[in-house]
């Protein structure tokens, strides 16, 4: 129950799709998508393994609670080696595609080898086989979408796919489903791209089922109600979205603008929930048309917006004057005061491709940041952009570069390669905003100081979404601590990590842990899902997905020294807003840290710690 | 009283918690495939439309039907198809002018909405109240009140 109990092998050197039974110990222990695809990750793949070769595998996985009526229920995950990193990827989406895989009967669909020709896994329930996508290639996540269902005349078939992005090697392309929503960060779509597999299409009719039917709904009813009362999730994400944040991160001193130099944006506003919600002059419609869900979300944070159509992007380009998925507050930041762009327009505009093409909002924009710096000190010029003027606050740089690192051609090539590439092909290591080669979200660490610890430790590179105790420094969830102050970070830190690995291996969105905690997963998990599940067994899940993680890493040839911050961030202190004059005090923390994981002072996982969680 | 599904897709974030309850009612699993209510996104424009049988009063399906297979349920008001009856000949699929009455090839027989005997779980499972179960004489009474209060507004400013 719950889970399907059934894998699907796709094998894309040999052209063959095979089942065989899901590893129910394995279940157990690692519970499902993020830890247990991770698992048989670890198992199957060297660590030291190219993330662009054939022997890199892909693995599409759900958790046991996607496809059910618990609240945000339909997530997947995918999981492989990054190419932006070289790390263990991770990246989860929502949107319908999860559930169809379920319903399809498959709880991981495993990718290994490399197709000789673009090719795409369609499947019909029990029916699943490799097509010829030569006619697709070349062409956008949107249009393969549509061709999809066009040629199995079917619009219910389900897709995820890559963009142009992925196919050329972007190094951060991403995997999109439902036209917007993505598993978006560490370029798990440009490994896609480098196995010759443009899109996997699903159509599954089978329907998903739980252990004890009578307890399952009663708990997920409950959850239901916890996420509704919350005034996170019952008030603020569905009527501002992420974006409820820009302003509040703004005044918290720790919203990065201009590849850190500053930590407070003067365009904030401009970009900001509100700024989306305001009418605008040519036709008094605002930004945002209405908020969605993804599937089984009774918080609904998802935006819908349409760009101003006298705006100068989309004014000649009727395929643009249309309601899609619109910004985030990643997007937001990363688009815009990333790269000091306060035109609401072109960062939608700019969001717009990011998703048609298939690429990470984030990195995108950290990268465009980090250039237009380097170009400003004249490391980077008008040869090598190809007379881009790349300065900081140019809209039109900015949806150029877009468009062309869409395509993968010109310098958007270039920023395709992400910051740390970049930084180092023009001689200014230092100028890339990243960790482990992945560019920071949106979260300034001098101003939220376990932040810093966050980006320094997370297994994918730097990311909010592993541990993110911004709930704690700043919305006090689930109790207020101070985000100037590093003492007690680490604890922190650790246990937001532990948690949130069992949200991302459960089947549901973490942003439901902004109102639950696991006394609110765990009767879920336990009555849908054969075996007992207490919240003990959960923590202890969480603790063994984030070593597992650790030693695979560890093996992949990081070590201690790959657990820092540019030094921009522990040296030179923040200019303006409560965090004036401070540094992210990562060194203070990590230690403690470590201590607190029962790792070696180098960072490696003691011998008792893994015999302790069964590693 | 008898009480009819209103459906306000102003209010519909897309959510298909309205298919998994449907499907759990009728088949014990969860399987929006198998909901007798469908979301449609129409996503270029933002817009999410929920859409079932409206138990029409002389309902086609019904009268269609050549071997009584479709009944008037005289306590909802809803048309209940009995499986024992049905053939499957899907003349009622094609006699119905909205859709709402569909095969299932596992089982043979025609599937519709049955009002769940006068607690539709549709209802019960939407969190944004896009679907009510109300007043059948009165399903236009929210919008009523919304306007009534527009013209009221026009008013006090006029």
């Amino acid at each position: 129950m719950a889970w399907a109990k059934n894998i699907l092998r796709v094998n894309l050197t040999e052209g063959t799709c095979k089942n065989e039974p899901l590893n129910m110990e394995w279940a157990d222990k690692y519970l499902g998508q993020r830890g247990l695809a991770t698992k048989y990750f670890v198992e199957e793949v060297d660590p030291k393994v190219d993330p662009l070769s054939p022997d890199n595998k892909l693995i599409m996985a759900t958790g046991p609670l996607t496809g059910t009526c618990a609240s945000t229920a339909g997530r997947y995950s995918v999981i492989t080696k990054g190419a932006l990193t070289g790390a263990i990827a991770c990246s989860n989406s929502g949107g319908f595609f999860g559930n169809e895989m379920k319903n399809a009967g498959y709880d991981m669909i495993i990718f290994e080898g490399k197709a000789k020709s673009p090719v795409y896994l369609f499947i019909d329930n029990d029916d699943a086989k490799l097509v010829d996508a030569g006619d697709m290639w070349g062409t956008s996540v949107w249009d393969t979408e549509d061709a999809i269902k066009q040629k199995h005349q079917d619009p219910q078939i389900r897709v995820a796919s890559i963009g142009v992005s992925g196919e050329k090697g972007v190094k951060y392309a991403c995997v999109v489903n439902d036209y917007h929503r993505a598993a978006g960060r560490s370029g798990v779509g440009t490994v896609m791209g480098a196995k010759n597999l443009k899109a996997v299409a699903i159509r599954g009719t089978k329907g998903v089922g739980v252990k004890d039917a009578g307890r399952f709904f009663e708990a997920a009813a409950a959850g239901k109600a916890v996420l509704a009362g919350n005034a996170v999730t019952g008030e603020g994400l569905p009527a501002f979205g992420t974006q409820v944040l820009m302003n509040v991160i703004n005044e918290t001193g720790a919203l990065p603008t201009r590849n850190h130099r500053d930590v407070q944006f003067d365009g904030a506003h401009s970009i900001s929930a509100e700024a989306m919600a305001e009418p605008r002059e040519s036709d008094g419609k605002p930004n945002l048309v209405r908020n969605s869900a993804c599937f089984g979300c009774t918080i609904a944070c998802g935006r819908i917006s349409t760009i101003d159509r006298t705006h100068y992007t989309v004014a000649e380009r009727p395929q643009y004057q249309i309601a899609s998925g619109g910004l985030e507050y990643e997007a937001a930041w990363a688009l815009g005061a990333a790269t000091g762009v306060d035109d609401l327009d072109a960062l939608t505009f700019a969001n717009f491709i990011c998703n048609e093409q298939g690429y990470d909002p984030i990195s995108f924009g950290a990268t465009v940041g980090a250039a237009m710096e380097m170009y400003e000190d004249g490391y980077i010029t008008d040869k090598d952009t190809g007379g881009i003027e790349l300065k900081f606050g140019s809209a039109k740089a900015l949806t150029d570069i877009a468009e062309l690192t869409g395509r993968g051609e010109g310098f958007g090539a270039e920023i395709g390669l992400g910051s740390k590439l970049l930084c180092e092909k023009y001689g200014h290591p230092e100028l890339s905003m990243s960790v482990k080669g992945q560019e920071f979200p949106a979260y300034d660490s001098r101003g939220i100081q376990g932040m810093g610890l966050t980006y320094a430790t997370s297994n994918r590179g730097a990311c909010h979404l592993r541990s993110y105790t911004v709930a704690s420094e700043v919305l006090g969830i689930p109790e207020k601590t101070d985000p100037l102050v590093s003492d007690g970070k680490a604890g922190l830190v650790k246990a937001f990590q532990d948690a949130t690995a069992v949200f991302d291996s459960a089947g549901i969105c973490v942003f439901t842990s902004f109102a639950w905690s696991l006394e609110d997963v765990a009767p879920q998990i336990d009555a849908a899902c054969d075996g007992e599940w207490s919240v003990e067994k959960l923590l202890e899940v969480g603790e063994r997905v984030w070593n597992l993680e650790r030693n695979f890493n560890n093996a992949a040839g990081f070590t201690a020294a790959d657990d820092k911050l540019p030094e921009r961030l522990v040296k030179d202190a923040a200019k303006t807003g409560p965090a004036k004059g401070l540094t992210n005090q990562l060194d203070k923390m990590l230690p403690e840290y470590y201590q607190l994981r029962g790792w070696t002072p180098d960072g490696v996982p003691t011998n008792e710690t893994l015999s302790r969680l069964g590693l | 009283m008898q009480k009819s599904l209103n459906i306000d897709p102003e209010k519909c974030t897309g959510c298909l918690q309205c298919e998994l309850a449907c499907s759990y009612d009728n088949e014990s699993v969860f399987n929006p495939a198998k909901s007798r209510i469908k979301v449609f996104s129409f996503h270029e424009k933002g817009r999410f439309v929920p859409y079932t049988c409206t138990q029409c009063d002389e309902a086609w399906c019904m009268h269609a039907c050549p071997v009584d297979a479709i009944t008037l349920d005289k306590a909802t008001g809803a048309k209940i198809v009995h499986d024992n009856l049905c053939v499957g000949c899907k003349v009622c699929t094609i006699a119905c002018p909205f859709g709402t009455v569909n095969y299932n090839a596992d089982t043979g027989k025609v599937v519709k909405c049955d009002l769940c005997e006068g607690e539709p779980e549709c209802a019960k499972a939407c969190p944004t109240d896009a679907i009510t179960y109300v007043d059948a004489n009165w399903t236009g009474l929210d919008k009523m009140r919304a306007w009534a209060e527009k013209t009221d507004a026009g008013q006090a400013t006029a």
